[in-house]
């Protein structure tokens, strides 16, 4: 759920915005219930979108269907605002030597159709998400897991049904032995990938997807396709993170503007995306019904090391780009205040981010120039940041574009792909002429997360194919690592030498600039820039 | 008349196939896959996208997948989306409706407005009031409708409140009223050009002079004979609009937020959802096509000189 | 008499619908001197018509605008100072000056833009009615001229692109394109666009093939060729002059809603419709970075709309 993310949030660019200077609500103020049709009185409501694939867990990878599984389902353990580890249906994720985890479920926990949830509907789901016959997006997830390869071969169709290195203990415990240690590999556990399965899912999984039967704080009630999906508040859920609404109504929005709009007139309770239309003035229409805090999620240029630009390049050649971005300006103008200037590989809210103490990140024109003059300069000084132009990103690429040429005089040029899928494609066809636009989304809270998948020789989503052998070390060191702790040092040590590697250009950390309806109150954001929904109280 | 219906109606079939080929071989295309996308930025496993192309039948050869399309819509099977594994006839049903009411509005503003305005100025050429619509129509032309679309949800919805500036799902008539106004205002200016120009010309027609000569009254002159000779070729343009506007939507459905098929043929082609790009427009062009059939059926009813053998 | 039927069949325009080979058919009628005499009437209609001078007078401004940019403002349209001039306000009074239309979200000038963005606008309108003129006539006049089974199968095909909607099908014509220079805008659409030339095109030949000097062109044993394109296309083209000046500034506006769709045009290229995309997200902030370049579509497109009503005029002596 990475890059899709923060596609699809602004992917309403394209529509109209509405100028309304109509403050919703009026005056009779102590009128707490929301005016808005058709909601059961105690339920909140949010703008969501129409999820792209049936909500099955392991299926679904975008913000939208997301926000609904994340309510319907409850993995081991989730995270705090600060990225802590706050164990949910787990009692406890134990480890010795980061390599075989021990599982303990908190017992009597029951499915909404009252079947129990064992160990056994755990590693069951585990292996039918990973089975390659089975086509679940998030199925690499699970490729920590020894006997992964048997269940999901490279190649045709799977030679097992079950993974070997999942075993239940008892009704209630179960243990997971990895093919290589993975100190951080609890972390992962708290997406929601990992959520367990009802026996019902198996009889029709096809009608499962359309009408999901799971084990969190709220019970799936419809799904009026492209229209809504409401939930209905759990009331037998015994986790930490019971709802404290009676429910939530996920509407579906053609554009931003159209759910902010609504949201004034208050027939909307949460809106998770200002429009860029919007922007300039949501201050002034909400007042201090505002969320406007960053996340775990850093959007960077990425150079692509094949290219006939950046092949062999000098890495100091980067660094000068980098400082010929005017990050403060753009982020403030541009981009009206939607991110704060990035000043490492990692965003804040992660485990191990840290100050990198460097200048690459500052705008300095003349030693931008310099150091790309002295350094050999660009290859035909003239670079190209390839983008999809249905995500919104037009206006800052032009700007960031504007500010490489006038403070470096390297010619740069948008190179727009009509959509995501374009974008897609041409990175992985090895087509980007020179950079792209990358942005990374945390899947679990530790900086490995931004490094290691990113930037490893042959990562999974090392679409610059950057590659080099100390990086790899220093990778390797920090997996080998025997704790958590001694796993992030190793990586914060990696990062310092990214910096002088240059494998991106890091520009700035997301932003949620939100906003609420009187009628609801409490309403804060996680890691992720999502709403906790289950904290939103009705007034 | 009969033997003329079926005739046109036999010719429809390779217009129909032909059109519903083009789009399909357009589609098929496009780069970008949209199986691969759903992956996002994260790891593809090229086994598993395999996989999931074979179970959709996107894994084989062009003509292979255009004839099991075909022999799927004789099925009354319009595909199914890739990506929500819903069926395309059902995003058509929801979607539908919607579009055939705000086109539906469109047109019978543009008829109705359109020839009143028409006539008012085609009794009088070059009046005053003659020149006033024809500056009128002139700058509706040249406006295009994305810009009338927001001038008109600014100055409508926000300075004057009348009318709600986004369309809720339900898409009731008075929500249409500004969408369907600022759709057909293109045509509008057509329509009322063409009255004016006909009714203009028609007015000098020897069969006047007779009608009056005969010491018709002049109700009747007007009523029957000038407007029935007048209508023939208002009635050909409007009979090809219906199409155009549908098509037109896809810009007016957008900024007004209406989810109707242009709003959900712009989405389907983002996403390469083929088979809802190519039923929607395969639709569009079968109302295109059955709108031509009823126009060239109404021009027997208006000029009786035309028999269809 | 379904042949005659076919011809009277409809245009998307409509207006062209009607008179379109009347006009032809009373110049075919007599001698070929006389066709020149309809295109000399023509033009002194034209000189004394004041729409005619007006738009004419508007579209010397705006190819000169589309030609020499540089005559109108030395202002670089790419350049961009953010810190400076974001969303900069109008300064009406610095006529001609960079500042006179304030800045962009870029801070960029939004005067040089306009001017810069004529070219592109002009180039499309332009390319694309030649284009489709010259693939419009060529099938309407083989079609129209030799009949038979060419006819039937040229004109399905015709049916074939018209029924396709305009909007929706160049929108699916461009996505099959990664790079989208102007070229490919042109390409997509011409693609569609040549259809509607053909049909009065091939309308027009219909009548003038049965006219007596075709026949006796045929009788002295002329080369097809010659006959059409010494004896038909000449007296045939008169509608489809007027159908294609009228479409001029239909193209322009093609052009700037698919760029405001997101799907035309793309930065860095500069062209109104990019602007007036990129100036919705101002609507409520700075609303004149999205209405200057709007009017500067609107009144090009109004400049060569009254020009088509100004030649149709001229060309098309029913209408009078």
């Amino acid at each position: 759920m990475r890059g899709g993310k923060s596609a699809k949030w602004v992917v309403g660019a394209i529509v109209v915005a509405l100028s309304a200077t109509a403050c919703g609500g009026g005056s009779d103020s102590d009128d707490s219930a929301s005016k808005e049709k058709g909601k059961p009185a105690g339920y909140i409501s949010m703008d969501n979108g129409e999820p792209q694939k049936p909500l099955i867990p392991a299926d679904t990878n975008e913000s939208v269907g997301a926000n609904v599984i994340r309510s319907l389902f409850t993995q081991l353990l989730t995270f705090d605002k600060d990225g802590g580890i706050v164990y949910t249906n787990a009692e406890s994720v134990t480890t010795k030597d980061s390599k075989t985890w021990t599982v303990k479920l908190k017992p009597g926990w029951k499915f909404h159709d009252g079947t129990p949830v064992t160990a056994e509907t755990y590693v069951k789901a585990w292996n039918w998400y990973s089975n390659v016959d089975n086509k679940m997006q998030n199925s690499f997830w699970f490729s920590d897991i020894d006997g992964y390869s048997e269940v999901h071969p490279d190649k045709g169709a799977a030679k097992a049904e079950t993974m070997k290195g999942l075993k239940v203990v008892d009704d209630n415990t179960f243990t997971i032995d990895l093919t290589a240690p993975v100190p951080y590999f609890e972390y992962k556990l708290g997406y929601y990938t990992f959520a367990p399965l009802p026996e019902v899912f198996y009889k029709d999984p096809k009608a499962f997807g359309q009408a999901p039967v799971g084990n969190g704080p709220y019970i799936f009630q419809k799904w009026d396709h492209k229209k809504l999906i409401q939930v209905k508040a759990n009331p037998d859920y015994t986790g930490p993170d019971k709802a404290k609404n009676k429910g939530i109504l996920f509407k579906n929005y053609a554009t931003v503007e159209a759910a902010y709009q609504d949201l004034l007139s208050g027939n909307l309770d949460l809106v998770k995306q200002v429009g860029p239309k919007d922007l300039p003035k949501y201050k002034q229409d909400l007042g201090d019904r505002v969320i406007d805090e960053p996340w775990a999620g850093i959007q960077s240029i990425v150079p692509v090391f094949y290219s006939k630009t950046f092949k062999g390049i000098n890495p100091k050649v980067i660094q000068g780009l980098s400082m010929g971005i005017d990050r403060k300006t753009i982020t403030e103008k541009v981009l009206n205040g939607t991110r704060n200037p990035a000043t490492s590989f990692t965003p804040p809210g992660v485990a191990g981010h840290q100050n990198l103490n460097t200048d690459v990140f500052t705008f300095d024109p003349a030693k931008a120039k310099k150091l790309v003059a002295d350094n050999g300069g660009v290859p035909g000084n003239k670079i190209w940041i390839q983008y999809n132009a249905d995500g919104g990103h037009k206006e800052w690429v032009t700007a960031v574009c504007e500010s490489i040429r006038n403070a470096t005089g390297v010619d740069c040029v948008p190179d727009a792909k009509p959509d995501f899928q374009t974008d897609l494609e041409a990175r992985d066809a090895k087509q980007v002429k020179s950079m792209y636009r990358g942005g990374w989304v945390a899947d679990y809270p530790v900086n490995v997360n931004f490094m290691k998948e990113l930037f490893a020789t042959g990562a999974e989503a090392n679409t610059g194919f950057f590659s080099d052998k100390e990086v790899d070390a220093d990778f390797k060191k920090g997996d080998n690592a025997t704790s958590l702790d001694d796993s992030i040092k190793a990586y914060q040590e990696a990062e310092k030498v990214l910096l002088e590697k240059m494998p991106s250009i890091p520009l700035w950390e997301y932003k949620t600039n939100g906003g609420y309806s009187k009628a609801v109150d409490n309403v804060a954001i996680d890691f992720h820039g999502d709403y906790v929904l289950t904290d939103v109280t009705v007034k | 008349m009969g033997r003329y219906v079926a005739r046109r109606l036999l010719q429809m079939i390779p217009v129909f196939i032909g059109a519903t080929l083009l789009v399909f071989c357009m589609m098929y295309a496009l780069p970008g896959d949209p199986v691969r996308a759903l992956a996002g930025e994260q790891a593809v496993d090229p086994a598993q996208i395999a996989a999931m192309k074979k179970d959709l039948g996107l894994d084989l050869p062009l003509w292979h997948q255009y004839w099991n399309y075909l022999t799927g819509l004789l099925h009354g099977d319009f595909g199914t989306q890739i990506a929500s594994g819903q069926p395309v006839a059902d995003i058509i049903a929801d979607a539908f409706p919607i579009t055939a009411r705000l086109t539906f509005f469109a047109f019978a503003f543009t008829t109705v407005v359109g020839i009143s305005m028409g006539i008012f100025a085609g009794m009088k050429a070059d009046s005053a009031r003659d020149r006033v619509l024809l500056m009128v129509t002139l700058l509706l032309i040249s406006v295009p409708s994305f810009v009338l679309g927001f001038l008109g949800q600014y100055f409508f919805a926000f300075q004057l409140g009348w009318v709600q500036p986004n369309v809720s799902g339900e898409a009731n008539w008075n929500e249409l009223f500004l969408p369907a106004v600022v759709l057909g205002s293109l045509s509008l200016a057509y329509v009322a050009r063409l009255t004016r120009t006909s009714i203009a010309e028609n007015l000098r027609a020897d069969y006047m002079r007779t009608a009056t000569a005969k010491g018709l009254p002049r109700r009747r002159i007007i009523g029957v004979h000038l407007l029935r000779n007048s209508m023939i070729p208002v009635v050909t343009y409007l009979g090809t609009d219906i199409g155009a506007l549908m098509g037109g939507a896809v810009v007016t459905e957008g900024i007004f937020n209406v989810k109707g098929v242009g709003w959900s043929v712009f989405g389907a082609l983002k996403q390469r959802e083929g088979a809802t790009v190519v039923g929607i427009v395969t639709l569009i062009v079968v109302v295109y096509l059955v709108a031509s059939l009823l126009v060239d059926l109404l021009y027997a009813v208006l000029d009786p000189r035309i028999r269809y053998a | 008499m379904p042949e005659t039927l076919k011809d009277t069949e409809t245009t998307k325009d409509g207006t062209a619908a009607v008179p379109g080979p009347t006009a032809a058919t009373m110049a075919a009628s007599t001698k070929p001197e006389k066709a020149r005499s309809l295109w000399s009437d023509a033009w002194h209609d034209l000189r004394r018509n004041p729409l005619f001078v007006a738009s004419a007078i508007l579209i010397t401004i705006l190819v000169v605008m589309a030609a020499f940019p540089q005559l109108f403002t030395g202002a670089d349209p790419r350049y961009a100072d953010l810190a400076n001039h974001y969303l900069q306000k109008p300064n009406w009074s610095h006529v001609f000056k960079e500042d006179w239309f304030g800045y962009d979200v870029q801070g960029r000038s939004i005067y040089a833009r306009v001017i810069h963005g004529a070219r592109n606008s002009i180039l499309v309108a332009l390319v694309v009615t030649a284009l489709v003129t010259v693939i419009g006539t060529a099938t309407g006049m083989i079609a129209g001229y030799f009949g038979g089974l060419i006819d039937t199968l040229l004109s399905r095909v015709t049916d074939i692109f018209f029924a396709v909607p305009f909007t929706l099908g160049a929108m699916v014509v461009l996505t099959s394109f990664e790079e989208r220079s102007v070229w490919v805008v042109i390409l997509a659409l011409a693609f569609l666009g040549w259809t509607q030339i053909a049909r009065v095109a091939r309308g027009s030949v219909l009548t003038i093939k049965q006219a007596d000097y075709v026949m006796a062109a045929k009788a002295l044993g002329a080369s097809t060729s010659r006959i059409l394109l010494r004896h038909i296309l000449p007296n045939a083209i008169a509608p489809v002059i007027v159908v294609a000046t009228i479409s001029l500034g239909g193209y322009i506006g093609s052009e700037a809603t698919l760029s405001f769709l997101g799907i035309g045009l793309a930065e860095p290229a500069v062209s109104w419709g990019v602007d007036i995309s990129s100036g919705q997200e101002q609507l409520r902030n700075a609303a004149f970075v999205l209405i200057i370049p709007s009017i500067m579509v609107s009144i090009t497109v109004l400049a060569f709309i009254m020009l088509g009503d100004a030649v149709r005029n001229a060309l098309d002596p029913k209408l009078r």
